[in-house]
């Protein structure tokens, strides 16, 4: 199944900003966390297709995941 | 030497010093300008006209060794909202007030001539005379002008040729350490000080008694543990300093609540071109700072400084607001134009934000068409040079509706509605409708807990938990704007409890005080209650702490989702 991963903020670096990539049935957020070598307890936002997601929850095909490091503003 | 209270007369165009009365010794900030506007200022009173005061007041901590403590609170009756107003800014002012022991500014009256004066203020007391030559003058100029008659380190408190005129949406700036500008933004306080007919004030501590702290050594270990805890944290410790406030275009984006097109879309097409990420590329390749810190002291450091293609300065504390505003709001995907605008805006002397919402609104109206960005920068000289039309816009998003005969026009009680859409991002939509100064997020800001995950998760899309959400924030918020620190102390202190800890053991020190967590949350608790029962004896009723109809009625893509809350639940904010 295909998934976009983006990616952004300091989770860029040595990375990259947007790939469209083919991942196996039953991956899951986590997996690509894992894969990117993103460790989790980094990780600030999950936004899968737009909304708030956690690491166990299943992806689909042609889903968009989206990755952000703690980051705040205002 | 005590604390004192310095208060200015320019109908007699005279100051003397008072003694701080006991009600108001242990207040400072926002805590302060609201109890006297509350106190002083009859709340039926025309906000230009003489009754009106302009209130300053450095916070707490200002002037001490402890980081993030450089923010002034400047407080009147809003010309633009017409409810009471406190609207807090970096620079160099609140420590320069500080060291001279001055506890708090009121300026009220005005002249009967129809000349603009200049306050001067240092050790030796106040002088107050006739300015001839700044009027009609860009704040750039200005300050440039003024560091060269007094010092290059003295603190400036100014308005543009907006607040001259009395626009509604114009601000007061304040010098920074670089001789760059900080604004009081929100609210049109730059339009109560042009009606008072005061240019600046400024402000020379050399020579000045400094601040006193107590007890020195518990004061010391406190900011100590208080600086760990803010670069312990990921959101001040490092996602700020990095990429600014600007990090959010993108978030938004992703999370459908960028508000776009004069709030008709929660994603903008051209959001990488403005985001964050970009701007900081941006800013190293031309040679700039990705970061620089507003005011001394100031150890999160989420200001820049972005330069043109050439290397040269276009403008610093160039804001996710701002960007978002003139960016996805307009439809303008290039970040040099919005750069152009946010340093004439920051010249002329008017409200950055506002000014986004107005030319959302101008866009609605068809004055120019959506993503002009040549026409925005046209749009602001006109303010600038007070045309008619300028006067329209200058006046704020509800007046440029008003001419126009426009409904899309996001304000509450009359302030334009910022970056984050209500719809998608409730929690925020609660703090806009009940803020006792119209749509302002820094007034309790749910977006933390809606989107960032900072301070636990309240999903954004669901009523549920908003509207206690949006009333603790708006509680600790005002405790905060209180203490004279940085409103981004709050990202830690949601998250590490030792940083509200060492905040109070600061207080203590710093006083000889013995407040306690439940007496901080009950300043701001009484804050509130003092902001509301003046709007509440202006006219205000809770008929006013609404959203515009058309969020209601428009669903915003990609959630598709309108604001549902009813207003018995939205009164349910002010039940504490």
């Amino acid at each position: 199944m295909k998934i976009t991963v983006k990616l952004f903020a300091t989770f860029r670096v040595g990375r990259f900003a947007e790939v469209t990539r083919d991942y196996p049935p039953d991956t899951r957020v986590g997996d690509i966390i894992k894969e990117l070598n993103i460790p989790e307890k980094e990780v600030g936002m999950i936004m899968l297709n737009n909304r708030h997601a956690e690491p166990e929850q299943e992806l689909h095909d042609g889903d968009n995941l989206a990755l952000f490091p703690l980051v705040g503003g205002g | 030497m005590t604390e004192r209270i310095l208060r200015i007369n320019m109908t007699t165009l005279s100051g003397a010093f008072e003694e701080v009365p006991a009600e108001w010794q242990g207040i400072g900030g926002r805590a302060l300008t609201s109890a006297v506007v509350a106190k002083e200022v009859p709340p039926t009173c025309h906000p230009l006209g003489k009754h009106n005061k302009l209130v300053f007041a450095p916070g707490l901590l200002a002037g001490s060794p402890a980081a993030q403590s450089g923010r002034l609170s400047a407080g009147a009756k809003s010309p633009l909202t017409g409810t009471i107003k406190e609207s807090n800014a970096g620079g160099t002012a609140a420590q320069n007030l500080a060291k001279l022991r001055i506890k708090a500014l009121i300026i009220e009256g005005m002249p009967g001539e129809d000349k603009f004066y200049g306050i001067q203020i240092n050790k030796d007391g106040v002088t107050i005379r006739e300015e001839a030559e700044l009027i009609g003058k860009g704040n750039y100029e200005a300050i440039k002008t003024l560091m060269g008659r007094i010092g290059e380190k003295v603190g400036v408190l100014i308005i543009g040729p907006v607040g001259e005129m009395r626009m509604s949406a114009a601000n007061i700036s304040v010098r920074d350490p670089d001789g760059n500008i900080r604004c009081h933004g929100r609210g049109g306080l730059g339009a109560v000080m042009g009606s008072k007919k005061v240019k600046y004030v400024t402000i020379d501590d050399s020579g000045g008694p400094g601040v006193e702290v107590k007890d020195p050594e518990k004061f010391k270990n406190a900011a100590r543990a208080f600086a760990k805890a803010i670069l312990e944290h990921p959101v001040s410790g490092e996602g700020l300093p990095s990429f600014g406030t600007n990090v959010l275009v993108n978030v938004l984006n992703e999370a459908g609540g960028l508000p776009t097109k004069n709030f008709r879309y929660g994603q903008f097409e051209g959001h990488n071109k403005i985001s964050g990420e970009t701007m900081r590329d941006t800013i190293i390749k031309r040679g700039g700072k990705p970061k620089h810190g507003c005011h001394a002291g100031c150890i999160i450091q989420c200001s820049q400084v972005y330069c043109d293609e050439e290397g040269e300065y276009v403008t610093s504390g160039f804001e996710y607001e701002t960007i978002w505003g003139f960016g996805a709001n307009c439809c303008i995907d290039d970040l040099d134009i919005i750069a152009q605008a946010d340093h004439i805006m920051d010249d002329i002397g008017i409200d950055s934000i506002e000014s986004a919402v107005i030319m959302g609104v101008a866009m609605e109206a068809g004055i120019i068409p959506f993503g002009d960005g040549a026409g925005a920068l046209k749009l602001l000289e006109e303010i600038r040079e007070g045309t008619p039309l300028g006067r329209i816009l200058g006046n704020g998003a509800a007046s440029v509706g008003r001419a126009y005969g426009l409904t899309r026009v996001p304000v509450v009680k009359g302030q334009g509605i910022p970056a984050y859409d209500p719809r998608s991002v409730k929690g925020i939509g609660i703090t806009y409708a009940t803020s006792t100064q119209g749509a302002d997020h820094t007034m309790g800001y749910a977006v933390a807990t809606n989107i960032l995950k900072v301070g636990g998760f309240i999903d954004p899309l669901k009523n549920e938990g908003q509207v206690e959400l949006s009333r603790n924030l708006q509680i600790a918020t005002a405790a905060i704007d209180s203490t004279g620190l940085c409103l981004f102390v709050a990202f830690p202190a949601l998250d590490i409890p030792e940083t509200m800890t060492a905040i109070i053991d600061m207080l203590n020190a710093k006083y000889g005080l013995s407040l306690t967590g439940d007496d901080v949350i009950a300043l701001g608790k009484r804050v509130l209650k003092t902001e509301h029962a003046f709007n509440l004896a202006a006219g205000f009723t809770s008929a006013d702490d609404r959203l515009p109809e058309f969020f209601n009625e428009d669903p915003c893509p990609p959630h598709n989702v309108t604001w549902t809350f009813t207003g018995e639940e939205i009164d349910e904010f002010w039940n504490f």
